[in-house]
């Protein structure tokens, strides 16, 4: 980076004048900038609208279906709560967007369009679905927002912190909501709320709160998940203003009044409420005092003034003797005080960021005669965050206390307040005075006070607060009140004014004051003692939220470790025995005791072949010799296309014949191209031991669930169903095969379609450019004469054989076509016939070489098989053209005096499938 | 005679767990054509076994004679067989193109992808599993 010369604006945001917007250059232009002010603006003025009609009682609602199946839709409705939120998301939304605009040029706009229509969403939601879903919009548009300055390691810890712990407690939130859609059996809100009393004595009742409590506190940044809220400052000023302070965190204030009438009044609900509240206001009021950051010491009051909200939507039972508790109007007044003047604060600091280059507390001072528009915001702002009289603010915390001597739930409530509102008061004072007054450093430029749009904001929302307290009716009686009312489902006796405090109330308030005046001269010292206090607690959010995350890359890395191994024989032992073991488990679980089992039904030749079978792949395992091993194969192989030849499966039994002859073959050719086992690789001992328990757990588990599945018959429907259709439906005495060319030609199309990848694949593998091996023969060059002389190798030269062969081969073509063709009414078709030219045309291949093979195809045995593919799918069309019906159905005619369907095309199709295939395996392995 | 296939298919079953769990590729194949013989076999006897009947129709009639074979597991097999072939096939080649290019069918020492030298808990826990 250059450094910078004196005429360059100081610029310490991390919005430097070097950033590319991240969508382009449109969304920087003025035009659009004048557009993100004007739909704040215009949703402000329309929801103001509803104002008269909504504080008269009524409810604003708008019906839209969305998955009505689920029972979710997009309902929006508007009473006194979501209007006073929705007032707050645009009114102040207006402003900021405005100080956006000018704070910093191509800072990129569609975040906030999208957060601000996220928030509005979340607080008109009538249905719980529908407001997850916004919630969850929100963490999103939050963590890139954080996340702004990617480039810097610290914000994107921040944004992924953010986005991990809200995320987290949403995700209990959601299962806190079907827990309550269920036990309810609606997510309507409405609905819900309708009838709130038969809720808590649910048996599920607890594990809602928990859950709901959980996604409400890590949104709001309760303590212990408040750490969130202040790395979150790494966001541009802006955002850190509208999101972390006015809107976003206070969604789940929002959701815990919207609640409170389902949830709240029990002794659960009020003492987590407000415990976790008294304990965050408290805690985070002494942080903020050691702060110097601007930003990080507005972070810590909006974590005190969230924690107050909660503190005292928790304090107010619902029913009860005596007076009602206002806990709900306080907490609402509150609020509202909070984000007018928390937003206005925000916007001063970004401002005086923007003039000085500096928002450390320590460095400014001076400034209120160079900015003094600036000032009189902030002081007007602080007025109302300290709580002196006749301001909006003031009239908050006299509420505050008047409800807390009031509740008689819990007795520490007043006094928390107070040990949380006296350090926010010296706060106050700090933020009005110290940037402005005292000596004025060199800021390297000459400070001075911004555009209109830069201080516009701070004034109309500081000057907003103070009118209010001085004319609070309106905000009261039309907003907060209704609000309350829209909470707790009643109004509470409006006869007087709600915000006339008694005398202790306001003695308190007055002491509030005067130790927030003697906090503020003994300032530097409490901050000191706050400081040695913080080094002595060694557990912090922040730690602990460290320490998970590399526990879990830890756990991850040791798994990893474990199981990972790389060696392909751990991962299919995990495999086996997993299934031996789900196996075993299945049975014994369900009890699974095999009948009386008679082998005696058996007779000798079919004992003798399952003998040999069995015996043969013993062989198998301990063979030494390859050639041992391929024949032991095809004993299996032919002994079980015995058994289905004894067994009236005489297709089947053919189709394992002819593919055993090629296995064998392929195998063969393959095998003898691969090391002997001569020198091969055992396991150890102990790891032989182990594979074979492995191997026979996996073995008697199957024997008995076939004992299990064979002792009754199968259900004769499916069997039936075919053998009564077959000849009307299929037009074929073959019953095997119409299944496979005509009911079920669907499941054949994906089976050949199967075959042909697999030989584009053995295709793929065998091409001379697969081969990557330094100091492989270039193809074309010594390649070409170094496979000319493997095919001469190829050539069998033996003259017997190749006589048989040059007049068997047009026999055995001859007679696949046979086969193929009686496969409708007899035994055959396209499968067996295809392979059976397939072995023809591979004996063909072994006397006379590859070359002469393709010779006599004529055609490349890769084209002949995606020929077969064609003509089955052709065949499926016919239908489709002639009679408009589904694919694949059967169509049949009379073709010269013999009948034809369409079925008969598509088994021709599969043969030609199957050679194109099989040809393309063994040509291309005999020409490697 | 199910009875009898359940066994034959545990003990294809065993041997094709034990071939697979070796740490040679050529076994490994064998392993897998048994594998397929033993599916078949599942599904055969799965269906009801009927000696001797095909499930075909004679000439003149609509219905089959009763008590013929079952007709369904006899579909799935066949396209069974010809899927399991070519897998095999398919197999094969990857074994000689591996053959080819790493020079070894003995498992343990196809580490392409995952090199052992990457960290050495994994050799000494292959060790310890050996």
């Amino acid at each position: 980076m250059p450094p910078r010369t004196p005429t360059q604006p100081v610029s310490c945001t991390s919005a430097s004048d070097t950033r590319r917007p991240l969508w382009g250059a449109s969304l920087t232009d003025p035009a659009y900038v004048r557009l993100a002010v004007a739909l704040p603006v215009v949703l402000f003025a329309w929801f103001c609208t509803m104002i008269p009609a909504v504080s008269g009682g009524e409810i604003l609602v708008w019906e839209m279906a969305w998955l009505p199946q689920l029972g979710i839709d997009l309902d929006f409705v508007v009473d006194g709560l979501s209007l006073l939120f929705a007032l707050l998301i645009t009114g102040i939304g207006a402003f900021i967007f405005l100080f956006a605009g000018a704070y910093m040029r191509g800072y990129r706009q569609r975040g906030r369009f999208t957060l601000m229509l996220a928030m509005l969403g979340l607080v008109l939601a009538d249905n719980l679905v529908a407001l997850f879903v916004f919630w969850e919009l929100t963490t999103i548009t939050s963590f890139l927002l954080i996340g702004y300055s990617h480039e810097n390691a610290t914000a994107r810890r921040a944004a992924l912190q953010g986005l991990l712990v809200t995320g987290a407690g949403a995700l209990a939130m959601l299962a806190g909501f079907v827990v309550l859609g269920q036990a309810v059996g609606t997510f309507s809100l409405r609905e819900m709320l309708a009838a709130p009393e038969a809720f808590a004595d649910h048996p599920h009742y607890t594990a809602v709160v928990v859950l709901v409590l959980l996604g409400a506190f890590t949104k709001s940044a309760q303590f212990p998940f408040h750490f969130w809220l202040p790395n979150a400052m790494a966001a541009p000023t802006p955002v850190s203003a509208y999101l972390h302070s006015a809107t976003m965190v206070k969604a789940g204030v929002f959701l815990l009044a919207r609640l409170t009438p389902l949830l709240g009044g029990t002794a659960l609900w009020m003492e987590t409420l407000t415990a976790v509240g008294a304990v965050t206001a408290v805690y985070s009021a002494f942080v903020s005092l050691g702060k110097t950051d601007l930003k990080q010491v507005l972070a810590y009051t909006t974590v005190m003034a969230l924690g107050t909200c909660v503190l005292f939507l928790g304090s107010s039972p619902l029913s009860g003797p005596g007076e009602p508790s206002r806990g709900v109007l306080a907490a609402l007044a509150f609020l509202v005080a909070h984000a007018l003047y928390k937003a206005a604060l925000f916007l001063v600091a970004g401002t005086i960021e923007k003039a000085t280059g500096t928002r450390d507390l320590a460095r400014l001072g001076g400034l209120w005669r160079a900015m003094p528009v600036t000032f009189a915001a902030a002081v007007a702002a602080a007025v109302s965050m300290a709580g002196v009289p006749y301001s909006i603010g003031f009239l908050g915390k006299e509420l505050l206390y008047t409800v807390g001597f009031a509740a008689d739930t819990s007795t520490y409530l007043p006094w928390a307040t107070f040990l949380a509102a006296a350090p926010i008061a010296t706060i106050a004072m700090v933020l009005a005075i110290k940037p402005f007054f005292g000596p004025c450093p060199d800021y390297g430029k000459p400070a001075r006070e911004g555009r209109w749009a830069l201080w516009c904001g701070p004034v109309v929302l500081g000057a907003v607060g103070i009118y209010w307290g001085l004319a609070p009716e309106f905000p009261f009686l039309r907003l907060l009140v209704p609000a309350e009312t829209a909470v707790i489902g009643q109004a509470l006796d409006s006869g007087h004014a709600p915000w006339h405090s008694t005398g202790e109330a306001l003695t308190l308030t007055l002491a509030t004051l005067a130790v927030a005046v003697l906090g503020f001269w003994t300032r530097g010292p409490i901050a000191a003692a706050l400081g040695g206090l913080r080094r002595w607690i060694p557990l912090s959010g922040d730690r602990a939220y460290d320490a998970a995350m590399n526990g879990i890359a830890a756990v991850a890395a040791w798994q990893t470790r474990r199981l990972q191994s790389g060696v392909q024989r751990h991962y299919l032992l995990i495999v086996f025995a997993t299934f031996g073991l789900a196996l075993a488990a299945t049975l014994w679980i369900k009890g699974v005791v095999p009948g009386p089992v008679r082998f005696a039904d058996a007779a000798l030749l079919e004992w003798s072949l399952a003998a040999l079978a069995a015996a043969a792949s013993i062989v198998i395992i301990r063979s030494r010799s390859r050639l041992l091993g391929i024949c032991a194969l095809g004993v299996v192989g032919i002994s079980t296309a015995l058994i289905f030849l004894l067994f009236g499966a005489p297709d089947v039994a053919m189709t394992q014949l002819t593919v055993e002859t090629l296995v064998t073959v392929i195998v063969a050719i393959v095998l003898l191209k691969l090391p002997s086992f001569r020198n091969e690789a055992w396991p150890s001992g102990p790891a032989r031991l182990r594979n074979g328990i492995v191997a026979v757990t996996v073995g008697i588990g199957v024997t008995l669930l076939m004992l299990a599945v064979t002792a009754s018959p199968p259900p004769p429907d499916l069997q039936e169903y075919f053998e009564r259709t077959a000849v009307p439906g299929g037009q074929g005495r073959n019953i095997v095969n119409v299944i496979l060319v005509d009911f079920r030609a669907l499941d054949t199309m994906g089976e050949i379609t199967v075959l042909a990848i697999a030989g584009a694949a053995v295709f793929a593998l065998l091409l001379p450019g697969a081969r990557r091996r330094e100091g492989a023969p270039l193809p074309g060059s010594e390649g070409t004469a170094a496979r000319a002389q493997v095919s001469d190798g190829n050539i069998v030269n033996t003259m017997i054989l190749r006589e048989t062969t040059r007049r068997l081969v047009p026999l055995i073509l001859i007679f696949s076509v046979f086969l193929l063709l009686r496969g409708h009414e007899h035994p055959g078709g396209g499968f067996v016939g295809g392979l059976v030219a397939s072995i023809a045309l591979s004996l063909y291949a072994f006397v006379f070489g590859p070359q002469a093979a393709r010779g006599i195809l004529r055609v490349d045995p890769r084209a002949l098989g995606a020929f077969g593919l064609a003509v089955a799918i052709a065949s499926g069309f016919v239908g489709s053209i002639r009679d408009a019906a589904p694919f694949l159905t059967s169509q049949w005619g009379t073709l010269a005096g013999l009948k034809v369907g369409t079925p008969v095309i598509f088994d021709v199709g599969v043969y030609l499938v199957v050679i194109g295939v099989v040809l393309s395996f063994v040509i291309g392995i005999k020409e490697q | 005679m199910e009875p009898v296939i359940a066994v034959l298919v545990g003990v294809l079953m065993a041997a094709t767990v034990y071939l697979m769990l070796g740490r040679s590729f050529v076994r490994f194949i064998f392993g897998l054509a048994l594998l397929s013989h033993a599916a078949n076999l599942v599904i055969f006897a799965s269906g009801g076994m009927t000696r001797a009947r095909p499930p075909l129709i004679a000439p003149g009639e609509s219905q089959p004679l009763p008590d013929v074979a079952n007709a369904v597991p006899q579909a799935l097999m066949l396209t069974a067989i010809v899927i399991s072939f070519s897998l095999l096939t398919f197999a094969l080649v990857l074994a000689f193109r591996t053959y080819q290019e790493l020079e070894t069918v003995d498992t343990d020492r196809m580490r392409a992808a995952e090199p052992s030298s990457a960290d050495a808990g994994a050799d000494a826990e292959q060790r310890a599993v050996d």
